[in-house]
């Protein structure tokens, strides 16, 4: 097992608010919009440096999105900036018509993903944005696992034309990729490479994968570790690569295992090499809530729950 | 320059002659809306707007036009084409597969004029407000125009488009409502009364103009009288009276041809009330 170490803890929306910061510099036309929640989302280094083209929208997530289409319209490159429910769930029909069915290059930016938003509660914790973004036609989906590659991410996107939904969270999680790291759009991440069982991970479950991995390797089994930071477009090439050599599968994901990034794998598995697959993911229901530590071990998102799930995927090897 | 209203107001005719036969055509469509607003929809595109048949999507060195109740989708496909957007025998196509005037605004099929889908209502004041933003950014001073229909006000959205654009001072906008005081399921009135609305628009902070939008002569004059009160830190609404179907006799005064197709008889009716003038496609 490829030895992965960290100095600190950071959280991905910082790496938004870097990268964003970083974007605007590189690029005059990146212009962002926040509804009311600029210091969560970390867009405040952004507003100051470039106030005229930062626009607070108030608690108004719907015109905010239909406002970052128009503003397409003459060249500008929006990023909007809410919570990931506020980003999906409560815009999807803008998002639908006015940003997806409109192919307008809007980059849908969203924070406190998944269970680990934490106290607030389900009503904050969206578990559906992957699957809600992911099937609207033409959408790029987004869920880097870090500071620093949200940060890459978040930079590497403005350079696409096209609408993406980029996905990242509120909790300090171990920074261990490359700072200078080039992200490249839909070509997944070999974190470790293996024989035994391949485990593709997206987001704050990248490390977690990894810390299967070493409590794996103890037991004698070598895993395949792969960052699927794109979940559309997929890296279907490198999914069956790995699966062609271990013969099984986890998925791992702060999601519903209803059509999160597991079911994306388990399509191309059933199309094109069908091998057993066991999930790490909510189990089709709500958050709640209590510490993002607490939620994580409560749903079955920890390093042991990858481990058991990979146990049981060998076993299902014929 | 002073427009001549005859010329337009035959332009007009010709548009309503392309909807009714468009509608009857694939027996699908919204007729009524479409006739209430074909004036308005001549006034901007061969008066009142500076625009470039030449379509770009950035848009660029023009004035742009969004329709935010897309599903009067006939008339905004008849004005383009005869505005020399398209070749006018395309209109024959709308609604059929493979069209690309399809049922409602897009896109996606690449039809010269259209910079966003529209038809889920209530979205297209926002874009509007984007567009004008960014036109401000690129020091462009050409306007942004959007319509938007009376029922469509029942969506949230809009009154999120009402706050955002007089707070923010964007007056490089001018947005019209088509008040024909008719939605699907009956008026306005009945559904959901949309009170006062000089009242309402005025108190969000907009300058309210109003207009008879079935007198082609109140439409220019009112469109160029609004174009005068750009650039003075208000946003501007024009509230648009129209009759729903207008110009067609059995088709006015009812929400009852919002969405429905005339049949041979009822079209061989309509027809006779609209001089050709412009020749069918």
């Amino acid at each position: 097992m490829k030895k992965y170490t960290y100095s600190e803890k950071k959280d991905t929306r910082s790496g938004f608010g870097a990268g964003l910061l970083e974007a605007g510099k590189k690029n005059k036309e990146v212009v962002a919009l926040c509804a009311d929640l600029t210091g969560s989302l970390k867009m405040d280094a952004f507003q100051k440096e470039f106030p005229e083209r930062f626009f607070q929208v108030g608690i108004a997530e719907a015109n905010m999105m239909g406002m970052a289409a128009g503003m397409t319209i003459g060249g500008k490159i929006p990023y909007t900036g809410t919570f990931a429910n506020f980003s999906t769930g409560r815009v999807y029909d803008q998002i639908r018509q006015s940003i997806a069915y409109s192919n307008k290059n809007v980059k849908v930016c969203a924070s406190h993903a998944g269970l680990t938003l934490g106290e607030d509660g389900a009503t904050h914790q969206i578990l559906e944005d992957i699957g809600l973004m992911k099937m609207l036609p033409g959408m790029t989906v987004i869920n880097p696992c870090d500071y620093n590659q949200t940060k890459a991410a978040t930079i590497a996107i403005a350079d696409y034309e096209g609408p993406v939904y980029l996905r990242f969270g509120r909790p300090t999680v171990p920074v261990f990729t490359d700072p200078d790291q080039k992200f490249e759009i839909g070509k997944a991440w070999m974190v470790n490479e293996g024989t035994d069982v391949s485990i593709f991970a997206t987001g704050h479950l990248v490390w977690k994968a990894i810390e299967a991995g070493e409590k794996l390797a103890e037991l004698g089994i070598n895993a395949e570790i792969i960052n699927i930071h794109t979940i559309k477009p997929l890296d279907e090439k490198a999914i069956l690569d790995s699966v062609a050599k271990t013969g099984c599968v986890v998925s791992a994901e702060e999601h519903n295992r209803i059509g999160g990034l597991g079911d994306s794998i388990a399509q191309v598995l059933a199309k094109n090499n069908p091998a057993p697959q066991e999930y790490v993911a909510v189990n089709d229901s709500f958050g709640e809530s209590g510490t993002p530590d607490q939620l994580m071990k409560k749903y079955g998102l920890e390093a042991d729950d990858i481990v058991k799930a990979a146990q049981k995927s060998i076993s299902r090897k014929q | 320059m002073s427009p001549d209203i005859e010329k337009l107001t035959g332009i007009a005719t010709q548009v309503r002659r392309d909807i009714v036969r468009m509608v009857h055509g694939c027996q699908s469509g919204h007729p009524g809306g479409s006739l209430g607003c074909a004036d308005y929809f001549v006034a901007l595109y061969f008066h009142v707007m500076r625009h470039n048949p030449d379509f770009h999507m950035n848009g660029k060195d023009e004035d742009l036009f969004f329709l935010s109740n897309g599903h009067i989708s006939p008339v905004w496909y008849s004005v383009l084409a005869r505005a020399g957007y398209f070749d006018v025998e395309e209109l024959s196509t709308f609604r059929k597969l493979d069209t690309r005037l399809q049922g409602h605004p897009t896109t996606h099929e690449h039809l010269p004029g259209i910079r966003i889908a529209s038809g889920s209502l209530g979205q297209g004041l926002s874009v509007a407000i984007g567009a004008a933003i960014t036109k401000k950014m690129n020091s462009d001073p050409n306007l942004v125009y959007s319509l938007h229909g009376d029922g469509e006000l029942q969506e949230g959205q809009i009154w999120e488009a009402a706050m955002y654009a007089p707070h923010n001072k964007v007056d490089n906008l001018i947005s019209t409502i088509d008040v024909n005081g008719q939605q699907i399921d009956g008026s306005t009135e009945n559904v959901l009364s949309l009170g006062n609305l000089r009242h309402k628009w005025e108190a969000f902070g907009w300058e309210v103009l109003e207009m008879n939008g079935n007198d082609m002569q109140d439409v220019v004059r009112v469109l160029e009288l609004a174009k005068s009160k750009t650039g003075k830190g208000k946003p501007i609404m024009v509230l648009m009276q129209t009759v729903m179907g207008n110009g067609i006799d059995f088709m006015m005064h009812s929400h009852k041809w919002h969405g429905i197709a005339p049949n041979d008889e009822q079209l061989a009716a309509a027809l006779l009330q609209l001089e050709d003038t412009k020749e069918d496609y």
